[in-house]
């Protein structure tokens, strides 16, 4: 069965009178995590896979070409199409790791 | 309102849980097989675990009115050991007629390695062989959107299961759509950090459009919340969705899917003590 959008009843403005607050509170709470990681100092931040991705989503969620989240998942994701040969870790790390030579 | 959450390890959570999701309009729920938090040595240990699923937690759920279902299955966080899926798979058809059991779930994959593919289509070949439902995990973060479309491609490349009798959980923004397109139903977990919040899943809902798709808790031994459930109902309220579309999600949904067993119902559920209790009744109405 094909399924309709369910559209959000409130307008644009009302959707910023109600959630403004706390979308901003979470906006600094990431630019206080960048300002951690500049205070730290530490040349390996740049160099992490984690990062790299991170900055890169930061920069499509300044952008304004929709789908934001899509594209921010997408960046995060592990882009290979084949199952891996052996388990390395037993958990996620949020990032997909490249390979020597990727990237 | 009575809502269903498809997805609540309750053998990791303790009493006052199952009492607040009662208190909270919880009138039944599905349990699937879990990781431990650490592997098995052997694959004994999974005889108590399926007799914990089977008859400890539903007499537990039961205290409080709530129907407690199971799935069961060799967790994908074991299985890449081959050898233990083997010894676990055996032991899964001797609790397959139990009353509580829905199907095989939650199978699926994790790190997405040759051998969890391996599991992972040994467990559908048991489904098929014993006309099962069945609850699919798909991996978190970074292997989320590889490992989903691998199930997907495993699914629809074997052919002999209705996609309509397969829920393929942990959908996210970049999965939802390849689930749903399929004719699968799709789950939305509503899980601190590493799943969905439920802003984040009202927003998947109005862009599919409500037709199957469920939320559930995912509670488990992490940091997770029982009561998830009716705080994306009531997130829902806040974004001004009617009562119909909220109770289409937390309730018809789930009880339209799991309906295609015809062990699943709503009706009374029967205490420790054997006597009846209205799931929708007042807590201290009892």
């Amino acid at each position: 069965m094909e399924s309709a959008p369910l559209p959000c009843p409130m307008t644009g403005v009302q959707l910023i009178d109600e959630y403004f607050i706390e979308n901003r509170t979470r906006l600094l709470d990431l630019a206080a995590f960048l300002d951690r990681l500049d205070r730290a100092a530490d040349p390996a931040v740049d160099a992490d896979f984690r990062m790299r991705a991170f900055r890169e989503a930061v920069r499509t969620l300044s952008g304004s070409d929709g789908d934001r989240v899509g594209r921010i998942q997408m960046i995060f994701s592990d882009p290979r199409t084949e199952p891996t040969d052996g388990l390395d870790q037993k958990s996620a790390c949020g990032a997909y790791r490249p390979e020597k030579g990727e990237r | 309102m009575e809502y269903i959450d498809m997805h609540a390890h309750m053998a990791s959570r303790t009493t006052d849980d199952y009492e607040q999701m009662a208190l909270t309009g919880c009138v039944a729920l599905t349990d699937p097989a879990f990781w431990a938090g650490f592997d098995r040595s052997s694959a004994d240990g999974f005889d108590d675990y399926f007799h914990q699923l089977t008859e400890v937690e539903p007499k537990r759920a039961a205290r409080v009115g709530i129907r407690h279902y199971t799935w069961l299955c060799l967790n994908p966080k074991e299985a890449d050991n081959r050898s233990l899926a083997r010894a676990v798979i055996e032991k899964i058809p001797k609790y397959l007629d139990r009353p509580n059991v829905l199907g095989i779930g939650e199978i699926g994959l994790n790190r997405v390695t040759r051998n969890e593919v391996a599991t992972f289509q040994d467990h559908l070949d048991l489904a098929v062989a014993h006309n099962q439902m069945i609850l699919i995990h798909t991996p978190h973060l970074e292997d989320k959107y590889k490992g989903t479309r691998i199930i997907v491609e495993t699914l629809l490349k074997d052919g002999r299961i209705d996609p309509g009798r397969i829920l393929i959980d942990h959908a996210e923004e970049h999965t939802i759509g390849m689930i749903l397109k399929n004719g699968f139903w799709a789950g939305i977990t509503l899980y601190p950090q590493t799943k969905v919040s439920p802003q984040r899943a009202i927003d998947m809902i109005e862009r599919a459009g409500p037709e199957r798709i469920c939320v559930s808790s995912a509670c488990d031994w992490g940091p997770s919340l029982p009561i998830a459930i009716p705080r994306f109902a009531l997130e829902m309220r806040r974004r001004c969705h009617s009562e119909r579309s909220i109770r289409k999600i937390i309730y018809e949904n789930p009880a339209a899917f799991l309906s295609q067993s015809p062990r699943f119902t709503l009706e009374n559920v029967t205490d420790r003590n054997g006597q009846k209790a209205a799931p929708s009744a007042p807590l201290g109405a009892r």
